[in-house]
Order: C-alpha cells, then structure tokens, then sequence
C-alpha cells in the first residue's frame, strides 16, 4: 500500500488517489488518447458508478481524476460560476481525494472542468479543459437509434443535420439552435460541443489549450487537440452568428461577455451580469463599473469618514452589510462577489420603493 | 537465466509515476511532433527503450494485447510485459492493441496492424516505434490538428518507406495506426490525424 492509498484519519475510507482504480484510470487514458488521434470522434468507454447521480458531471470527473496529478491546479466552473452547488462539491472532491490545489482564476489553472461555458480569459497553451457533457451524441434528437448514428458518423454523411438547420430557417428566419451549437471538427467529424452557448463555440476553434470531454451516463469521451478546426454548421447566406446584448454587464460594464439575465424583484425588475463570476470580479477588481454596481457610500449606507475606509479597498468599501470594525479581515474574493451582486439588487428596489 | 535476472523492476510508485508519464503521452499525442522527455527512474529490460517501456507501464494491462519482434518477445522484454502489465503477447500484428517496433527492421509494415474500423476507429493499434535518434534525420514536415502552422521533426534511422508507409496511414484518417516514437528517455507523438510531408 502506498502512502496515498492510506487512511487519512480515523473515519475516512481508504480510496486511491483520485478516486478511481488504477485499472479504470489506464481505461480511460487509453480513451483519451485515441480521442485526441481521432479529434471529434466519441470513444466509447466504461464509465463508472461515481459518488453522485449520472447527470451530475461524473463524466467530466471521470476524465479529470484520470488526468489530476500533484502537479496540477484546478479550476471547476458551473454555468460560468465557481460558486455554485456543483463547482463547489466536484472542487471539494479532489481536494478530498486527490490533495489537489484548487483555484478560481482563470490564469491559474491547469486543468478547468466546466459544465456550459467557457472562461472569459482567454485560453493558454498547457491548458486543460475538461467539459461535463450530458449528451455527446449531436445527432441524438435526429435519429435515436445509436447502429444509425454510428454509421452516419463513419459514412459522414450529415446531411439530417443540415437538413434540421435549414428547417429552422424556413420555419422561423433562423438557426434556433442557442447552446450545444453542432461544430464540424477537423472537416470530418460532427461534434456536439455540450451545453455551452453558442456565444462560446468561437472560442474552440484553433485554441491553444487541450479540451477534453467526457459524457458519464452515456459513456463516451471525445477530444480536441489543440489548434484544431472547429467550425460552427451554417449556411453561406446565413451565416453562423452568435448571441449579442443591448446592455452592457451590469456590474462590471463588460460588453462582450456572455451575460445572464437576473429577475431582481417582483415588479418587472431585471440586470444582465457576467456569467464568468472570475471574469466580472477581475474587472470590478481593474477599477470597472456597471450601471448597476452597488456604491454603499452613495447610497449613505456606510459613514465615509477617513478613519474607517482603508485606502485602495474598495471592495470593502462599496459593502453596506459589512461592519467597518472587520474590515481588511482577509475575506475571501468569492464571498465578496456575492455581496456585491445583493449591493445591485438591493440598491435597485431601495430605489423603485 | 533466473527469473531474478530476466525480470526488472517497473514503477516504484505506480499511481503518480504512471499519472506523469500519461500526460506526457497525451500532450506528445495532442501536440505531435513536440519530442518530450520521459525521464523516471525505472530499468527498462533490454531491447525496450526506457520511453517505450515507461509508456507500456502506464497504458497496457490485461485488456491489451501486445504485439512484439520476436527477439523481443522472447527475451526479458516478454517476460516484463507479461509479469508487470498481464497483457496477452499476441502473434498476429493485426490482434494487438500496443505493438514494439524498430523503425529500422524491414517488417512488419504498418499496414500489418488494426487500423480501426469506419465505425470504431479508435480500435486501431497505437504502435511504438523505437528509433535510432529523434533528430539529426531527413526532415519532415507535419501539419494537421495539435499543429498551428506546421512542424518538423526528422527521426532516424527509419527504414526505407517508412516515410511512404506514414503517409498512407495518414491518408487512412479517421482510420490507421497512431505512433509513439521513442529514442532512450525521449518520445514524439504521431497520430494518424497528421499529415506528413517531406521538406524541399
């Protein structure tokens, strides 16, 4: 037994590093690299009963903890946020089991599970991104049965998906497909890219960083190398086009990121911000500011007189529910960003009220 | 010869070791042509080169069958395989998923290994090539994915047509055989989604 495999206390129960068996690890490296010779075709593999529900990112997990070493930092965004349910337990996760060093920069990260996005920052070469696909099969919703799709993709013959998108044109002026956008990969393959906007599907043509996706439930693992081909189906008189905003972020004031849209009352009330949460947070942090990014001293909530404010912190600053006594208590950035986000809203229905 | 003799250690700590020498492998493959160095401290048996052998360690298992010249396969090189990976040593190039092969001997030809099916590519064969050095040799010139413009490498010590050989396997895509070439404790990838040309 090597020191990994020992218990690290009393009650906890003796997994390897990184949770998977080293059999199931060679499994899925041998399926990573025959993905990455064949960029855009579905390896199948045995994907493993996981300590979540399928449907929860085991497949993108799978492919780290095949991958995760000492070496590594690792990055998990939901929807584009590090702070939400799944980010946050897939992180602890390795960290539990695989000692691994976590982060929510961008720039700091070897490895990146995502589940719908793609970070802001741009991608670097070493770079890995690890995607949660929930169905890796682009031709799924065509054609059901799996010996068709199968022999589609050996015989490229995608005219059903052509097909599919020219209907949309004719019924409704335009491609309706908004997120899981079909890419061919390399001219050969047709490749669903999972659930992440089409606003993203740029981003992966020629990136510099390794992008690997695993789908758990329905066992496939898939890959781009980096500098691969990756272009987005469309015709020549309508062109491939992704999503645009009338309005800017609303707390960073970032105009060409991906936004969400928040209901932030009960009266019709509604801000865009960023999605990327490390993203929004850098900007505020380089000085920008959205429309409706809270100031807790405009709004008189915090008294501004110079033996309280600590110079150059306008985190803290900008904070009507933090007591001035804690302040500079070394508070993380991500509970910052939430308070910011509540300084928006609660200044918008103080104002219409 | 004793069992002691014939068979030489592998990993002394088989979970990071193997987890190392795997991403070196899969940025050799996302990347091709970068030549990359696999140092660790393990005694490949003779015959293997330390590249080779640290990559059948990390890859093969009983699941695997391995294709091996027949010195090779005869000598302590068969013996390790079988003792550290439990893989099948197998007879016909065409049944086995990992294959050992010196770039200089005139067979088997590429075309001898599975090169996948039209609906299974990734069942062909991933072949290590063992070369006399990784550079020094007639250049040639890769482009394809995991290339941004284009890239050389000039491995010698091949065989004649082995160049003519690699650019028919090429010409398979999205089937052939994908290569790992390896020279003492360096190795280059060359996926089957590369493709070669020869520089003027």
């Amino acid at each position: 037994m090597t020191m990994h495999q020992m218990p690290a206390g009393d009650t906890k129960p003796a997994y390897n590093y990184a949770y998977l068996d080293e059999q199931t690890k060679r499994m899925i490296r041998r399926a990573l690299l025959k993905a990455v010779a064949v960029p855009g075709y579905q390896v199948p593999f045995g994907s493993r009963e996981m300590p979540l529900a399928r449907g929860w990112g085991t497949g993108g997990i799978q492919v780290t903890a095949a991958i995760i070493g000492p070496a590594d930092t690792l990055k998990v965004i939901d929807q584009g946020a590090d702070d939400t349910t799944n980010a946050v337990s897939i992180r602890k996760f390795f960290e539990r089991t695989a000692d691994a060093r976590t982060t929510e920069a961008t720039e700091e990260a070897t490895i990146i599970q995502t589940r719908h996005r793609i970070p802001e920052a741009p991608l670097k070469a070493g770079q890995v991104m690890v995607y949660q696909v929930p169905m890796p099969e682009p031709l799924r919703r065509l054609e059901p049965r799996e010996a068709e799709t199968r022999k589609m993709h050996a015989w490229a013959e995608y005219g059903l998906m052509q097909v599919k998108l020219y209907e949309d044109i004719a019924r409704y002026g335009e491609i309706t497909k908004t997120y899981d956008y079909p890419v061919m990969v390399n001219g050969r393959y047709v490749m669903a890219p999972s659930p992440i906007p089409k606003f993203d599907n740029p981003k992966m043509h020629m990136s510099p960083a390794l992008q690997l996706f695993g789908a758990g439930r329905e066992k496939r693992i898939y890959a781009l190398p980096p500098h691969t081909s990756v272009k987005s189906l469309d015709f020549e008189d309508h062109p491939f086009r992704i999503q645009s905003w009338t309005e800017p972020c609303g707390l960073c004031g970032a105009s060409d990121s991906y936004l969400d849209e928040v209901v932030i009352d009960d009266r019709g009330g509604r801000m865009f911000v960023c999605s990327d949460s490390h993203h929004c947070e850098t900007r505020r942090e380089a000085g920008h500011r959205g429309t409706m990014l809270g100031d807790a001293t405009a709004s008189g909530f915090v008294d501004l007189s110079p033996s309280t404010v600590i110079p150059g912190d306008r985190r803290e600053a900008r904070d009507p529910f933090r007591n001035p006594t804690e302040q500079g208590s070394g508070m993380d950035p991500g509970s910052a960003v939430g308070s910011a986000r509540d300084d928006g809203a609660d200044m918008q229905t103080g104002v219409k009220s | 010869m004793t069992i002691e003799t014939a068979i030489a250690a592998g990993f002394r700590d088989p979970v990071l070791q193997s987890q190392t020498a795997f991403r070196t492998l899969l940025a050799a493959l996302s990347e091709p042509g970068i030549v990359h160095s696999i140092a660790d401290a393990i005694a490949a048996p003779e015959g293997l080169h330390q590249a080779s052998a640290i990559a059948l360690l990390t890859l093969a298992d009983y699941e695997t069958p391995i294709w091996l010249p027949q010195p090779l396969r005869d000598g302590p090189t068969g013996a390790w395989l079988r003792f550290h990976c439990g893989s099948t040593l197998v007879d016909d190039p065409a049944r086995a998923a990992f294959a050992v092969l010196d770039a200089a001997a005139p067979e088997p030809k590429l075309s001898a290994f599975h090169p996948g099916t039209d609906q299974f590519p990734d069942r062909s064969t991933t072949l290590v090539l063992q070369c006399a050095a990784l550079a020094g040799g007639e250049a040639l010139v890769l482009s394809g994915p995991g290339i941004p413009e284009t890239r050389s490498i000039g491995p010698l010590g091949l065989r004649d047509g082995l160049v003519a050989e690699l650019q028919d396997n090429a010409a398979l895509y999205p089937l052939g055989v994908d290569l790992v070439l390896t020279h003492g404790d360096r190795l280059l990838g060359l996926p089957r989604s590369t493709r070669i040309g020869e520089a003027r």
